[in-house]
């Protein structure tokens, strides 16, 4: 009886959510099935998908944000939160670079990104200042001729039904985490890339090329699926701060690597920190997770972490091809107060597959940080070999730096090696530099990143040489 | 519920005229341990030990220490120059023990005589250093604290000869539990080693449940070698809690061959400049054996030092957990810690589970920690069958090597042969087999 009455209570609501609501741009804070039935409505979207998020939503209301992570956060009211806003209309932001918050610039200059891009940054309307629409259409062009599909997530669900629905959710199933079952019910935004057996991707693919197509999504979902003998670099978010009102982030990466196939995914993240007290920081709960699903593919993560107020990240990779490679390279920086519990797992279930793990944690200010990664041998694979380095470097007196690695070792063909040390910027490396007239902070930049060039040789050019600067700048104020 | 079960044998023990701050105690204990119920592998630090197994078991005290001279020499060492002390499932025999002649300042007894004499000490130390709450197995242990091992040493005391402790465990009609209690309080510039050893009859499936609480004060030298060689079908659980004043050393030797769940907790607490914890540990894991080490050492002091080193072997379908963290306090500046956990694994269907974990506030200080789990080398297996060992042989030898950095540390001949045996069983006469070395060494 219960039951029945709470069935049509909810299909009233669905009803009401679904009419009134449908003329207006943004909803009111809350989520029921209303405003996931009203999302799903805005976006196009067929029937299945709008099942399948509200499966998500009914698996996420039983769940309980995880308290595990060694992260201080009040625990946060998802019905405070809106689902959804319609992207911003160029007029609505700042109609040029004067309009925007010097600060900011002078971190742009600083990472030295030209000039038509910050305004690009900062939510300048662009076509006012470059032509966009050009550039899209020259990528998009080249793409298309090697037969490489590059989307957001809304259109492939619209455009290629067939493929999403055979790969959404295979990897990160909706239920996962809590974090996962948010996103899976309410995303709105995302990148969809499907490369064709045997294709190269001819250039690495970047969101940055979609980043006046639509605003950056506050819950962001990723779908990349590499057909056999496929290759595709993809480059998600740039090194300059980025501002967002939204302050909860929980986004969703997915890659699948058929036989032979390799993804390479690289993510430069920079979003807003809060202020020196920690204030009005991003929350960025993230979860990646890449399948090698077929014999001898190979998935790459390399981060870069220099944002956010707290930190909730864990790429990993499922070996689930015989020979398969899983890569882990990560550089995360904490200053003021940030938080970052942040690692991988690399999950060995076919024969003779290779896993590295390259952690490299710096932690300066009041921030604390922490790696925190899982590698696991299943019984079955054998001959299969884990390499793991985390480091992590203290600059200052008040910052904390952990490491928490799970190893689970089910096979004695297997080899696994962790090491991490911890230490600080020694008195005698500055000294050196310092004797030589390199000014302390310069010296510390180089011996920073030194510490950090096994991450950074593994970024695609440009990324490198901006992540660098980056580090500069995320590291100021923090010596001496 | 199965807490009720395990605690329906109270009231056999605290008739027996303690004090009233034991009494009150162990009382506390025991809700503790009501309210905590058995931990469930839901908890991360029980995340792969299911100890339910225990948990749903029933044991009995055991009500005499009967153990003919016969049996209790095949299973001890034979280190007789040692201020000995026999229990008999938990329960102290007067007969087999011989503390012999000790210096002044010192006081080595069953904890149930150190009772009875109204020893100070017991009062300030007993407790102290787990708290209530530790685990609901610490708290099982002080709601039944009655018998265990007290050892005193009086301002720069040094004791020559270590003290031996045995526990063993009978096979029985029906399963019996014991909750040794080991106290010990050295002061000033003393100095003693223990010798802690768990043995069992073969067929004994009994429960083991041992807490041991150590304050070593300004310069105050301890080593506590720990041997555990119950039978395949104990039950075996332990925590050992240390607190370390200025320039203190605290070395243990972690030594487990036997018992079918085996989970051991060692935490040292660093409170002052210059001092020292050394963990040592190897574990021996066959058919379904499970044990499980985890050990915490927080340096709450600057210029504190730690060093641990554990090295795992596993064959059959063993299972093996070793958990290490190194806790580094805010301003606890120009620290040295240093920790390690290598595993070998001699099947496929055995398992290693490890984490050493790290959690630093400070930014002045040295600390590493490495991991890794692999097999024996082929290649020298290989090589030692060119010059005509078995396979077997072979293998033995390596495993012992692997084996070796621990052993080393370990004075005692007597640990280390008996060690050996185990981890190499299989070998021919141990002499022989150094024959066979120095031969290809030479």
């Amino acid at each position: 009886m219960a039951t029945e009455e709470m069935e049509q209570l909810v299909q009233r609501e669905y009803k009401q959510g679904f009419v009134t609501d449908i003329e207006s741009d943004t909803v009111p804070p809350g989520l029921d099935e209303s405003v996931i039935a009203f999302i799903s409505h805005k976006k196009g979207e067929p029937q299945w998908m709008l099942d399948w998020r509200l499966e998500a939503f009914h698996q996420w209301q039983t769940m309980k944000a995880p308290s595990w992570a060694h992260l201080d956060y009040p625990p946060i009211d998802y019905q405070a939160i809106s689902y959804y806003s319609a992207p911003k209309k160029p007029e609505d932001g700042p109609q040029s670079l004067d309009e925007v918050d010097p600060k900011l610039l002078e971190t742009y200059e600083k990472l030295g990104i030209p000039l038509h891009e910050q305004a690009a940054l900062a939510g300048v309307a662009v076509d006012a200042v470059f032509d966009s629409v050009s550039v899209t259409t020259t990528f998009k062009e080249t793409l298309a001729e090697a037969g490489v599909i590059f989307c957001s997530i809304s259109e492939a669900i619209r455009d290629y039904p067939e493929l999403v629905q055979a790969y959404l959710g295979s990897v990160v199933p909706r239920g996962d985490n809590f974090f996962a079952a948010l996103n899976s019910a309410v995303f709105t935004d995302g990148s969809f890339v499907y490369v064709p057996e045997g294709v190269e991707c001819p250039m690495e693919l970047s969101t940055y090329f979609r980043i006046n197509a639509a605003n950056t999504g506050q819950f962001e979902r990723t779908l990349i699926v590499c057909d056999k003998r496929a290759q595709v670099s993809y480059l998600e978010g740039c090194t300059a701060p980025q501002r967002d009102e939204n302050q909860l982030h929980a986004a969703v990466v997915e890659l699948v690597a058929l036989e032979d196939a390799y993804i390479k995914y690289s993510t430069v993240q920079n979003w807003y920190p809060g202020d020196e007290d920690g204030k009005g920081g991003i929350y960025n709960f993230v979860t990646k997770r890449g399948d090698c699903r077929g014999d001898r593919s190979k998935i790459c993560w390399t981060q870069v972490e220099t944002g956010s107020a707290i930190t909730w990240k864990y790429p990993s990779c499922m070996l689930r091809g015989n020979d398969s490679v899983g890569e882990f390279y990560s550089v995360a920086v904490t200053n003021g107060r940030q938080q970052a519990d942040t690692g991988t797992k690399m999950i060995h279930i076919g024969k003779n597959t290779r896993s590295t793990i390259v952690s490299k944690g710096i932690a300066a200010g009041r921030s604390n940080q922490s790696y925190r990664g899982l590698v696991k041998m299943t019984p079955r694979a054998t001959g299969s070999r884990n390499f793991t380095q985390c480091d992590s470097l203290l600059i200052g007196d008040q910052c904390g730096a952990h490491t928490f690695p799970y190893q689970e070792i089910g096979n004695s063909k297997s080899t696994v090696e962790h090491e991490a040390t911890t230490s600080k910027i020694g008195d005698d490396q500055l000294f050196y530099c310092q004797s030589r007239g390199i000014s302390e902070e310069d010296a510390v930049n180089m011996i920073v990143n030194g510490f950090c060039k096994d991450v950074f040789q593994e970024l695609p050019m440009e990324f490198a040489v901006e992540a660098e600067a980056l580090l500069g700048v995320t590291l100021e104020g923090s010596v001496g | 519920m199965s807490t009720e079960t395990f605690l329906q044998h109270l009231q056999e023990r605290v008739e027996q005229g303690a004090p009233e701050w034991l009494t009150s105690r162990r009382q506390s204990a025991a809700e503790s341990f009501a309210r905590q119920g058995f931990p469930s592998p839901r908890q991360e630090a029980w995340k792969y030990t299911d100890v339910s197994r225990i948990a749903e078991s029933r044991f009995t005290l055991a009500s005499d220490a009967a153990l003919s001279e016969a049996r209790l020499a095949a299973l001890r060492l034979q280190v007789d120059d040692a201020h000995r002390l026999v229990f008999v499932d938990g329960l102290f025999s007067a007969e087999h023990s011989d503390i012999g002649e000790l210096p002044a300042g010192v006081v080595v007894e069953p904890l149930s005589q150190a009772l009875m004499q109204g020893r100070e000490v017991l009062g300030s130390q007993l407790g102290r250093l787990t708290g209530e709450d530790f685990s609901p197995f610490a708290a099982l242990n002080t709601a039944f604290a009655h018998e265990g091992v007290l050892l005193h040493l009086g301002r720069n005391a040094v004791l020559e000869k270590p003290v031996y402790a045995i526990f063993v465990s009978r096979t029985g009609e029906s399963a019996v539990m014991s909750h040794p209690r080991l106290l010990i309080r050295a002061e000033q510039g003393s100095e003693a080693s223990l010798i802690e050893h768990h043995i069992g009859e073969h067929e004994a499936a009994n429960f083991t449940n041992v807490v041991g609480e150590a304050s070593l004060d300004a310069n105050a030298r301890v080593r506590h070698y720990k041997l555990q060689e119950a039978s395949q079908s104990e039950y075996h659980v332990s925590s050992m809690h240390i607190d370390q004043q200025r320039d203190s050393l605290y070395a243990s030797y972690n030594l487990n061959l036997g018992g079918a769940l085996v989970r051991n907790d060692l935490i040292s607490e660093l409170n002052d400049e210059n001092a020292t914890t050394e963990f040592w540990g190897l574990f021996f894991g066959q058919e379904r054996q499970h044990i499980d080490n985890h050990t915490q050492v927080n340096h709450n002091a600057p210029r504190t030092y730690s060093n641990e080193s554990y090295k795992g072997i596993l064959g059959g379908r063993a299972r093996g957990v070793f958990n290490g963290r190194v806790y580094i306090k805010r301003d606890a500046q120009q620290v040295r810690g240093y920790q390690n956990n290598a595993n070998l694994l001699l099947s496929d269907r055995a398992e290693i589970d490890t984490k050493p974990e790290l959690e630093i506030y400070a930014d002045d200080v040295l600390c590493s920690h490495g991991a890794t789990t692999g097999q024996l080398d082929e290649n020298a297996i290989f090589a030692l069958r060119a010059r005509g060992i078995s396979q077997e042989m072979a293998r033995g030898l390596l495993t012992l090597a692997f084996a070796t950095e621990v052993m080393e540390q370990i004075p005692l001949a007597e640990i280390t042969e008996r060690v050996e045996r185990t981890v190499a069983g299989k070998l021919p006469d141990r002499f022989n087999l150094m024959g066979v070395v120095e031969d290809s060494d030479a």
